[in-house]
This record gives structure tokens, C-alpha cells and sequence, in this order.
């Protein structure tokens, strides 16, 4: 079973069908047991990093995906691979979880050509610098739906794919260990997206 | 860099898509689940849902078809028609819509737009708005484009934005229906005014107008009904086309 975290934050409808379109079972839960149960988690999120944090925070769960962390994958997406990372700048400076080394950073401070929109939002192609089994199923320079203004930064040696938003190599895949992260939404992006969930659960 | 969408729209009358169905090749040309799977198929980059129904009945079966589509179309879902309090907004993300776009419901009531962004999100509010030349203005027109508000659409779009609209879909009233182009001058003149994406509605008519659009910065994605739903043009032919002429498109 693939236990998506269920604390209050984002719409898990899209989330949830696209995994059952693969014929895998997915259940949005916030019970402790159901998690460690679990043979693979999602951890979804969408909305502001420190909103985010608080609630997720207020389950108490954060131990108990720390636990679980160890023992199968995980998988963070949008806002819940941010939440993965030491910490984020997105209003003010806040504490991640700390499973990936990195922080989260404003994209429009980096970005030269001002001309360029903020979210980026829409379909980009990723670029695999590192081959990894999450990549089994898509081939290099897919496209990939995000949604985001913040984005992934000094986490190199873990970064698995990245896609080019003018001068900046926006961190879209990572992985550290048991913990993978994508900063567009899989469930989102058509079959290329399938194909990564797919991959997910068969790690 | 972020590709070009192409997104096709389905106008949603009783459980039916209404507007240029004259679809060959499906089983029932008219039912928007059968027509969202043949656009998933085609490399659609984004599927816009209109429900354009006055009944609660025929809203309901709306819902009912979105949650279907959802189910099992992946891409994301931007869902407009009939949206004017935030329980609208609530009602159809709930049922699997990404972006939520409102027209008449704004003129009506302009602090829905800034409402919903502080709830759901900047990216989830689309602001969608149907524009005509009148005395020399882009007039900002209401009710499905038959009432003239007097409003300037640029400032409109400008105010939205600054209130955490998202995006705008910019209908030339103007080039609809006329397949002789898009309204580049409107839209030339909303590009330089607004910064967030731009979605170029109203007179496509072949693959070239697709690639003029997308030779003017600042437009993010066209968006088309009938000469879709007719398969005038088909979507992954289109998208060959302007990748040929190093337009940056998914296929």
C-alpha cells in the first residue's frame, strides 16, 4: 500500500487516482500505524512552506516519517519535497526536516532575466544527470508540469534531474537514501508523471 | 525554458460539450470524459472546462463529469462557468480541478478574485475576461460577452493581477469565431502591462496562427474549441509544426 500523508494541506484527489490508474492500492491517511505499515509514503503539499510545517508539526507525524524514512521510500512532492530539505527562506527562515541537505530559496532572486515569469509554472524538461531507478520508465528531457516560485539550492550531490529556467537549473528530482523528492507534481504530468509514480512503487 | 500549452476547450451544457462537436472517431462525440481521453491522447497541455448550465441539475452532472475526468486524466484541469463565491472555488477543487478561472463572477464581485488567491493560491485563480474594441478601448465585456461594463480591460487585468490572479485568458471578441488569427494588438497590449502567464483566446484557424502567437513574448498558450473538437487541427500535427519552427512545445 502507498500511504499518502494526509495532513490537511493540498487537494490529494489527482494524487490518489493517479495511483490508482496504475492498479496500486493508495490510501490518505494521517494514522501513525497506517504509515508504518505503509511499504511506500507520499508526502504531498501545496501552499506556503512555514503553513505547511506547522501543520504537519501539529499531527505529530514528523518522528514517525523520520522513522519510516529509514526503513522504505519516501517520496516528497511540490511543497512536500521543500519540506524535505534543512530549511526554506520563503517568508522569513524556517526549519525543514532535514532528511536532504539543501535549502529552499526565492527562484526570483536568482533569476536574471526579470522578464521571466514567477511562478514557474507549466511544462519543462527534465534532465537526468543521475541515472536512478526512479527514472526507469522515462527517457531523458521529458516534460514535467510545475508549479512553484521557490526551488532547491546547494543540494548537488544529491540531485538526481534538474530542468533550465533561464539562468537557473531549477533542482527538479533528488534523492538522499530511502528519500526521493520532485519539485513538479507527477500527478500532473500526464504519463511521463505516471511512469515515475510507477517507479516509485516498485523501488 | 517552460514549453508552450496548447489547451482545447470544452464548453459543458447538461453533460454535454455544446459548442463545434462534430467529432469523428468516438463512440459519443459529445461526452467530455470521451473527449478529455482523446486530448490526454493528442498532447494536450492542459484541458479548460466551461460549464456554461443554469440548472442545479446540470450542475451537478458538471461536477459528476469533472470527478470523471479527474479520475483518470492526468494533465491539469482548469474549470470556469458560474463561478462567483468561494464555495464555487471550493466545489470544483474538490472535485479535481488545478485552477479555477472566473469572468462574470469578478465583475460581479471583484474581492472573489483576491479571496481566493489568499486561500488557495495565486497559481489556482485564473482570471478569464472576454474583450472588445469599443471608441478606441479594450472594453471589458459581461455575460458570455453580450454586456458592455464600460471597464477598461487592461486596467481590469492589471487590478486582478495585483489582487493574485494567477493567469489571464485574454477572449478577443473581436477574432472569435473569424479563424483569421489571434487579437495580437490586444494582446501585444496586455503583455506589456501584466507579468504573470497569458492564455491567447479566439480566432486560431491553422498552425500559423499558433505561430505567430508564440513569436510575440509574453504569451504563454493558446487556447481553442471547435477547430479542435472539428479536428480542423489536430493537436500533436500543430505541435509538430511549431516545433519545426524551433517553438518550444511538449511532444
Amino acid at each position: 500500500m502507498v500511504a499518502i500523508v494526509d495532513y490537511g494541506v493540498g487537494n490529494l484527489f489527482s494524487l490518489s487516482c493517479s495511483l490508482k490508474a496504475l492498479g496500486l492500492e493508495a490510501e490518505v491517511t494521517g494514522d501513525p500505524a497506517k504509515l508504518m505499515a505503509a511499504e511506500r509514503i507520499i508526502l504531498p503539499g501545496v501552499g506556503a512552506f512555514a503553513d505547511a510545517r506547522q501543520k504537519l508539526d501539529a499531527t505529530g507525524l514528523v518522528p514517525v516519517l523520520r522513522e519510516a524514512a529509514k526503513q522504505k521510500p519516501l517520496l516528497g512532492i511540490c511543497l512536500g519535497m521543500q519540506l524535505l530539505f534543512d530549511k526554506s527562506f520563503e517568508y522569513g527562515e524556517h526549519t525543514g526536516l532535514g532528511f536532504i541537505p539543501g535549502q529552499v530559496v526565492d527562484l526570483r532572486n536568482d533569476l536574471t532575466d526579470k522578464r521571466l515569469k514567477v511562478p514557474h509554472m507549466g511544462w519543462n524538461s527534465l534532465q537526468i544527470c543521475k541515472e536512478d531507478p526512479i527514472f526507469r520508465y522515462i527517457e531523458n528531457e521529458a516534460y514535467v508540469y510545475y508549479v512553484h516560485s521557490y526551488y532547491a539550492q546547494n543540494c548537488t550531490e544529491n540531485t538526481l534531474a534538474s530542468s533550465q529556467y533561464g539562468n537557473v537549473n531549477v533542482t527538479g528530482v533528488v534523492r538522499c537514501g530511502n528519500v526521493w523528492g520532485t519539485q513538479f507534481h507527477p500527478e500532473k504530468s500526464g504519463d511521463t508523471g505516471l511512469c515515475i509514480l510507477k517507479a516509485f512503487a516498485e523501488l | 525554458m517552460l514549453a508552450k500549452r496548447i489547451i482545447p476547450c470544452l464548453d459543458v451544457k447538461d453533460g454535454r460539450v455544446v459548442k463545434g462537436v462534430n467529432f469523428t472517431g468516438l463512440q459519443d462525440i459529445a461526452n467530455p470524459v470521451e473527449m478529455a481521453r482523446f486530448y490526454n491522447q493528442s498532447s494536450a497541455d492542459e484541458l479548460v472546462f466551461y460549464d456554461i448550465t443554469a440548472s442545479v441539475e446540470g450542475r451537478n452532472l458538471f461536477t459528476d463529469i469533472l470527478q470523471q475526468v479527474a479520475r483518470e486524466i492526468f494533465i491539469p484541469l482548469t474549470v470556469g462557468g458560474g463561478i462567483r463565491t468561494l464555495e464555487d472555488f471550493d466545489r470544483v477543487l474538490k472535485c479535481g480541478a488545478d485552477k479555477v478561472s472566473v469572468n462574470s463572477g469578478a465583475i460581479a464581485n471583484p474581492s472573489i478574485i483576491r479571496e481566493a488567491a489568499k486561500k488557495y493560491g495565486d497559481q489556482c485563480v485564473v482570471l478569464s475576461m472576454d474583450v472588445k474594441r469599443v471608441d478606441g478601448q479594450f472594453r471589458l465585456f459581461a455575460k458570455g460577452g453580450r454586456e458592455d461594463t464600460g471597464i477598461d480591460a487592461i486596467k481590469w487585468a492589471v487590478k486582478a493581477v495585483a489582487d493574485g490572479a494567477g493567469e489571464v485568458v485574454l477572449n478577443s471578441i473581436d477574432t472569435d469565431g473569424v479563424k483569421n488569427g489571434f487579437d495580437i494588438e490586444m494582446l501585444d497590449e496586455l503583455a506589456s502591462k501584466i507579468h504573470v502567464p497569458i492564455i491567447a483566446s479566439g480566432g486560431a484557424g491553422n498552425c500559423e496562427h499558433f505561430a505567430e502567437l508564440f513569436t510575440h513574448a509574453g504569451i504563454d498558450a493558446g487556447l481553442a474549441a471547435s477547430i479542435f473538437h472539428t479536428r480542423q487541427l489536430d493537436i500533436r500535427e500543430l505541435k509538430r509544426f511549431l516545433h519545426d519552427r524551433g517553438i518550444k512545445v511538449r511532444i
